[in-house]
């Protein structure tokens, strides 16, 4: 039986979780009110005015009046920002200015285009650039490690513009071998606006659940060249990150032990090392994925693409700052989920972080 | 064993899979034989009720899911009845009597009557969005609206205040603000008095030819075709709007085929596209007019010949054919070609010399003008121009850069010094310009008459604004035209306001696209006589 006194000092096991969730869930509501305390603020420092956005050159004064009350605007900002939060916590995105939907049904619409995108994206990305940053670590300076530098570099420095463009005339306008812009053809788009039940938002997804393929084919062969060019971006970050991990654990004592006792070497890269690299590697992919989460918004401009980052960047143009404030909660959230994610799996691939 | 040959071809491998999964679809891309697939930039649609949508985007919707009582020929943009069947105007100019056509139907199925024809004007005039004030220049108030408009059997009834020019009240009945809705539908659909405001931007409940199936905001709309429509059934069953924003997709689209009709083409593309078979190009004039203005808060700008300088010291014909190519046309007065009574011909041009002659005779010294322009490529690249050939005549070009909305807040409040801009009219009758270009009532910054151009540069017109309030009293066609006259050429010889474009319209359409009307300077698009 335990000492009673020790109790104290020592909490329980379910105790310490309670404590740790407790913890959490106030950082989260910190960061979450930090966040859109900024956005907020910033915003309205902007000079734009979200009233002259909707109501547009001929407006009168009046009506102008009338609709700096109705959305609130006449109130002092901290009464404003005050209600904002009070309504967010109970769920309560309001109401775009602009589009006059509730906003959270319009992020309910943009974030799974988003997140189908750079869900495909960071797969490509991850199953190009990991085994290539590898073998170019394990051959520096080589053939193989040259083009693998030359091609990150590109897609470091090559604007997404031009490449999304490129790859449109040359796949699309040329070849013909990929969809256009858009999620889908236009036949397919209402087909699946009045014959398909959406449960998630993303097309490959609710298409594969309703069994209706022939949409499913064409939402792919629309999303693979967008995918494939985020995929490029975040492949050139991954690989170049993994070959400098790759690089430095290559040099541990461990290794040339391992080499030493004659152990095949491509176990000794694909099992000791990598399973070393995998931790690190592990922030580099969330990061990537995160940060393509936010929304890509050059790309979602070229592929006409309704994702998260076109929607915020029109709100913030004409300062719907409704819709601006939600996608920042969606895309915080977003950052704080992946980040607990890659916590989740650091433990299981790391024993000495259990 | 190792592991590298594996590692080696599964990115390339995935990819690859990708690829050619999508690959054998796509090559049989087409758009649907019943279905108009257009392309357009239509994020500047606010709302889809009639009575509040004032843009262009949301115009060319509900010009295609609502009818007037007076409209607009498409092909010939020409007036004519709509759902009115005739009309006549009292003696005393102050009463007009609709007589209404037997036998329409709303797509709810319930009839049109002059009932509902009154309760959509009362309507548009009490919920008082935006395009409202063009009802309200018929002296129609939330109060009054009521007894001035009234509806009974097959006739409508509309007081005006005061004895307008006929031409006046039927240009503006064709205007989207004066559309005929639903009102039993919409009555159902009240919610906190905006009489199914709300509930239209998801539906409609109008005549025309098409009901709206779908929309999203930034994405795009789809319209179904309804059977029994009064000027003919549609030709196209459906018409799939896709919200493309940038110029090259959409070529890459039309000439792919998988749009029919690409709307926010610039000059790059239709030059880019000229050799192609499949696609063809129409142009036309919209209403749109590129002006530079002079808050005459500024004395500098008082000074007439100051002014003159400066309008021979724009390069009009020289921007027009190269940084704004196939996007306007020159045009030098406040009335868009078109128009009742529009000027089309064109006085000034380049000549330096004699706008530097012109500024030494103005006794104004090394002028500075600080031009506000929007950050928009081609309003930049029209900036620089102005820059450069004002600083040859020796005017000094200060460029503030800043965001349209906000811009648009600083000349509202005529804080600027100069100003690019430009200016839609708001229904196809001359005084939707002359009012704002030519009347100031009241040049007292306590007036705030924002709506009026003169006023937001400061500038009283003086006699001219008697003479443009004479004009739409002005009974007599012929006498209204000449009036109008006299008004461009005097504005634009003595305002602080320097017209230099009209907007020219570019549609690239496939080759087997016929009958797409834009609706011209006058009116938005027309779907329903679309075939392909």
């Amino acid at each position: 039986m335990a000492d009673p006194d020790l109790n104290d000092v020592v909490p329980s096991r379910t105790g310490r979780l309670a404590k740790q969730v407790g913890g959490t869930v106030f950082t989260l509501l910190i960061t979450f009110i930090g966040l859109l305390a900024v956005t907020f603020f910033i915003s309205r420092v902007v000079p734009t005015d979200p009233v002259m956005s909707i109501l547009g050159e001929r407006a009168t004064q009046a009506q102008i009046d009338a609709t700096r009350t109705a959305l609130g605007l006449d109130r002092p900002m901290w009464e404003q920002f005050g209600i904002y939060v009070w309504n967010a916590l109970q769920g309560d995105l309001g109401t775009s200015i602009r589009s006059k939907e509730p906003v959270i049904d319009e992020i309910a619409r943009y974030f799974p285009a988003t997140l189908e995108l750079a869900t495909i994206a960071t797969i490509i990305g991850m199953l190009v650039g990991v085994p290539a940053g590898i073998l170019a670590a394990t051959k520096p300076g080589s053939l193989f490690d040259q083009v693998v530098r030359l091609v990150g570099l590109m897609g470091y420095s090559m604007p997404v513009f031009w490449l999304g463009l490129m790859g449109l005339l040359i796949f699309y306008g040329q070849l013909g071998w990929v969809g256009g812009p858009g999620r889908l053809d236009a036949a397919f788009d209402m087909m699946m606006q009045f014959e398909v039940e959406a449960y998630t938002g993303m097309i490959l997804i609710d298409t594969a659940l309703n069994g209706r393929w022939d949409i499913f084919q064409n939402a792919l062969s629309h999303i693979v060249l967008p995918a494939a060019l985020l995929g490029y971006l975040s492949m050139a970050y991954i690989s170049r990150m993994t070959r400098s991990f790759m690089m430095n654990e290559l040099g541990q004592e461990y290794i040339t032990t391992a080499r030493v006792k004659g152990m095949p070497e491509g176990r000794v890269i694909w099992v000791h090392a990598l399973k070393n690299v995998m931790v690190p590697l592990i922030t580099v992919v969330a990061l990537s994925y995160s940060f393509l989460l936010e929304g890509a918004v050059l790309t979602e401009t070229i592929f006409a693409w309704p994702g998260l980052g076109r929607y915020i960047t029109d709100a913030l143009l004409v300062a719907d700052m409704p819709a601006v404030l939600g996608g920042t909660i969606v895309v915080g959230a977003v950052y704080i989920g992946i980040n607990m994610f890659s916590d989740l799996l650091y433990r299981l691939v790391d024993p000495r972080a259990k | 064993m190792t592991y590298l040959p594996f590692a080696r071809h599964a990115g390339a491998a995935g990819l690859a899979a990708l690829l050619l999964g999508a690959a054998p679809l796509a090559l049989f891309a087409e758009t649907p034989a019943d279905t108009l697939v257009i392309a357009n930039a239509i994020d500047d649609i606010v709302s889809l009720d009639p009575g509040e949508a004032y843009e262009f985007s949301g115009l060319d919707l509900i010009n295609n899911v609502y009818d007037g009582l007076v409209e607009i020929n498409p092909t010939t943009l020409e007036m004519e009845p709509g759902l009115a069947e005739s009309w006549s105007v009292a003696e005393d100019g102050m009463t007009y009597t609709f007589k209404m056509k037997a036998g329409i139907t709303f797509s709810s199925g319930n009839p049109v009557t002059a009932e509902a024809a009154a309760w959509s004007l009362q309507r548009a005039v009490k919920i008082n969005k935006t395009p409202a004030f063009i009802l309200n220049q018929f002296g129609w108030t939330a109060e009054n609206v009521d007894t001035m408009i009234v509806g009974a059997g097959d006739t409508l009834t509309l007081k005006v205040d005061k004895p307008y020019a006929p031409t006046f009240l039927y240009n503006c009945l064709t205007a989207g603000v004066a559309s005929i809705v639903d009102a039993e539908v919409l009555k159902t659909h009240d919610v906190d008095g905006d009489m199914g405001g709300v509930w239209l931007n998801s539906n409609s409940a109008g005549t025309g030819a098409y009901v709206l199936k779908s929309y999203k905001p930034n994405e795009g709309y789809i319209l179904e075709a309804r059977p029994g429509y009064w000027r003919g059934d549609a030709k196209l069953a459906k018409i799939f709007m896709m919200h493309v924003p940038e110029a090259a997709t959409e070529r890459l689209q039309l000439e792919k085929g998988d749009i029919d009709i690409a709307r926010t083409l610039t000059p790059v593309e239709i030059e880019g596209m000229a050799a192609n078979a499949d696609v063809k190009i129409q142009q036309d004039v919209g209403g749109q007019i590129y002006y530079l203005s002079f808050n005459q808060k500024n004395e500098n700008y008082k000074n007439a010949k100051f002014l003159d300088a400066m309008r021979w010291a724009v390069d009009y014909q020289g921007m027009a054919d190269t940084i704004m190519k196939g996007t306007v046309i020159p045009h030098q007065s406040f009335l868009p070609q078109g128009y009742l009574g529009a000027l089309t011909d064109l006085p000034y041009s380049l000549d330096v010399e004699k706008a530097k002659a012109l500024l030494a005779e103005s006794g104004i010294a090394a002028p500075t003008v600080k031009l506000s322009v929007r950050n928009s490529a081609d309003r930049m690249d029209v900036a620089q121009s102005i820059q450069n050939t004002f600083g040859q005549a020796g005017i000094t070009v200060e460029l503030d850069v800043g965001e349209g909305a906000d811009q648009l807040k600083t000349y509202r409040a005529r804080q600027h010094d100069a100003t690019l801009q430009t200016w839609g009219p708001d229904y196809p009758d001359p005084n939707t310009n002359s009012s704002t270009f030519a009347e100031n009532p009241d040049n007292s910054d306590e007036a705030n008459n924002t709506g009026y151009l003169a006023w937001r540069n400061a500038y009283d017109p003086g006699e001219m604004t008697a003479q443009s309030q004479a004009a739409v009293l002005e009974r007599d066609p012929a006498k209204r035209i000449e009036m109008y006259a006299a008004l461009q050429t005097k504005h634009r010889e003595t305002s602080p306001f320097i017209v230099m474009f009209q907007q020219a319209r570019n549609t690239g359409v496939r080759a087997n696209v016929q009958n797409f009307y834009t609706g011209g300077a006058v009116d938005a698009a027309a779907y329903w006589l679309v075939t392909k």
